[in-house]
């Protein structure tokens, strides 16, 4: 029983092999880019690891993959053991993408009640869960309000509302801060601590390297679809002799 | 089945939520109380002119409401973005297909009962009849009809990128096959080789709509169409619904979301 307990524990959450996506070029001229080039990466239980990269680095296409809107040119990649073209896998995560936009005639309440619904999460249970986000993302006096009259903070609320309502195991957040002021990004980086604390597995990606630096354990810097540097944020601190700033800017060449 | 029902949930709530199926019922509903209040010579027989122009708003309303409504499902959902945090949940892509298409469909279903209820008051008080079982065939296959409709612009929206694009060629074709497919075979007849095997299969091929229109039923009273005869264009209905539809699930499974 314990063998099998630190089988499981030592499962990583997160696995991606060889992963290589590639968009064929569109039109005359156009070759086909290679976004991703043979990713190796594995995300362990409980961390909050932190993809970085700058633009067009192949963060949001592999993100892509793991989420299943985009098929890898070959590689593979796993969530919680299952491959992630199989929909078992997204059943224990939750996923905040950057730009949020949901269904502006329903309101939070009923949103958070559809997600729960496709989650198989029963009625008085979906219903607890949804007071409780709504309470954690300070949505509640505005539950039963349509979402086209939300400002963008609280659209990005609704948004974290909807990547917990089923309590997932793992959180996949692609630039959770994004557009947010000062005090939406606390509130963002006291989400992430608490989940964190609860045991649960953040993977996210960010240009905020000062946040990273604060709520990461483990972080990935990708250029031009390959992955440059990886660790323990402390380790690559020493290692390098500079901070993560300095570390990412040193990574992609710009020094 | 619980994904499709709560995607095609959704897709009801943004029907009845949006103003679209009000303005086109408050539009019919007008009319034909504008053309009901008109008593031309005195003519008792009035009532069948009535019934048929309002038959025909009714089938024009309802085509309205199922292209524009399914046109924009799929591309909507990638313009507002609402897609990717849907199937970042456990739900395949067959499966919000197939809810988006169940939705529609009990959506146009919904749309239909209301329609042919106005319609059945309006001219039951001119008649003082209602033959509920003309009523009700008439209604039924209209909606068999209608999700052959819709699963037709499902699949459309997958391939034209713009939804008015696909909306606009849905209407064309629909109509088209409405108006002229019962003919293309008689078309077909005086002309050579192979221009008339390719009218011969273009005949066969396309799912004839017109199959379904039984408004003369009700315009001139006539006796209900016997129920195995119903049963047989529903399953036609049922081949043409399942056969965009699969192709419409082949296309969105391949298609990249990025």
């Amino acid at each position: 029983m314990k063998q099998t307990n630190l089988a499981e524990s030592a499962e990583p959450v997160i696995e991606i092999r060889d992963l290589c996506v590639t968009y064929r070029g569109r039109g005359r001229g156009q070759s086909d880019r290679l976004a991703v080039n043979n990713l190796k990466l594995t995300v362990q239980r409980g961390e909050v690891f932190g993809f970085l990269g700058p633009n067009g680095a192949g963060k949001t296409t592999t993100m892509n993959v793991l989420l299943g809107f985009v098929n890898s040119s070959s590689g593979e990649a796993f969530m919680f053991g299952a491959n992630v073209r199989e929909p078992i896998a997204r059943q224990r995560i939750g996923y905040l993408p950057e730009l949020t936009y949901y269904y502006k005639f329903l309101t939070a309440e009923e949103l958070l009640r559809f997600y729960a619904r496709i989650f198989g999460i029963p009625r008085p249970e979906a219903e607890r869960r949804i007071d409780a986000v709504l309470k954690l993302v300070e949505l509640e006096t505005v539950r039963k309000r349509p979402i086209k009259t939300y400002s963008k903070g609280m659209q990005q609320r609704v948004g974290l509302a909807q990547a917990l309502i089923n309590d997932p195991d793992l959180l996949v957040l692609d630039e959770p801060t994004s557009g947010l002021d000062p005090i939406g990004r606390m509130k963002v980086r006291e989400i992430i601590q608490r989940l964190k604390n609860e045991g649960k597995t953040v993977f996210f990606s960010s240009h905020e390297l000062g946040e990273v630096e604060t709520v990461c354990d483990r972080v990935a810097i990708l250029h031009q679809g390959q992955l440059k540097v990886e660790g323990r944020v402390a380790d690559l601190a020493r290692q390098h002799q500079c901070n993560l700033e300095q570390l990412f800017l040193k990574v992609i060449g710009y020094n | 089945m619980k994904n499709i029902l709560a995607v095609s949930g959704i897709v009801i709530k943004e029907l009845y939520r949006r103003k679209d199926f009000y303005v086109l019922f408050i539009l019919t509903v007008l009319l034909c109380l504008v053309m009901a209040s008109v008593n031309i010579f005195n003519d008792k027989n009035i009532i069948r002119y009535l019934k048929e122009i309002c038959l025909l708003l009714v089938w024009i309303a309802s085509l309205v409401i199922a292209i524009t409504t399914t046109a924009r499902q799929i591309p909507a959902e990638r313009e507002n973005r609402t897609l990717f945090p849907l199937l970042a949940k456990p739900l395949t892509r067959s499966q919000l297909l197939l809810g988006k298409f169940l939705g529609c469909w009990l959506a146009c279903g919904l749309a239909l009962l209301c329609f042919y209820l106005f319609f059945g008051l309006l001219a039951s008080s001119r008649e003082h009849y209602w033959p509920l079982v003309n009523y009700f065939q008439a209604a039924a296959l209209h909606w068999v009809m209608l999700g052959v409709v819709i699963a037709l612009t499902l699949f459309g929206s997958l391939v034209f990128t713009a939804p008015s694009s696909n909306a606009t060629i849905c209407f064309v074709v629909v109509g088209g096959i409405l108006l002229l497919g019962r003919h293309l075979n008689k078309v077909a007849l005086p002309l050579p080789e192979p221009r008339r095997s390719l009218l011969y299969s273009l005949y066969y091929a396309i799912p004839h709509f017109e199959l379904f229109d039984v408004r003369d039923l009700i315009i001139h009273n006539w006796p209900p169409i016997a129920w195995r005869v119903c049963g047989l264009a529903s399953l036609y209905a049922l081949a043409y619904t399942a056969v965009f539809l699969i192709a419409a699930c082949m296309i969105f499974r391949r298609r990249a979301l990025n």
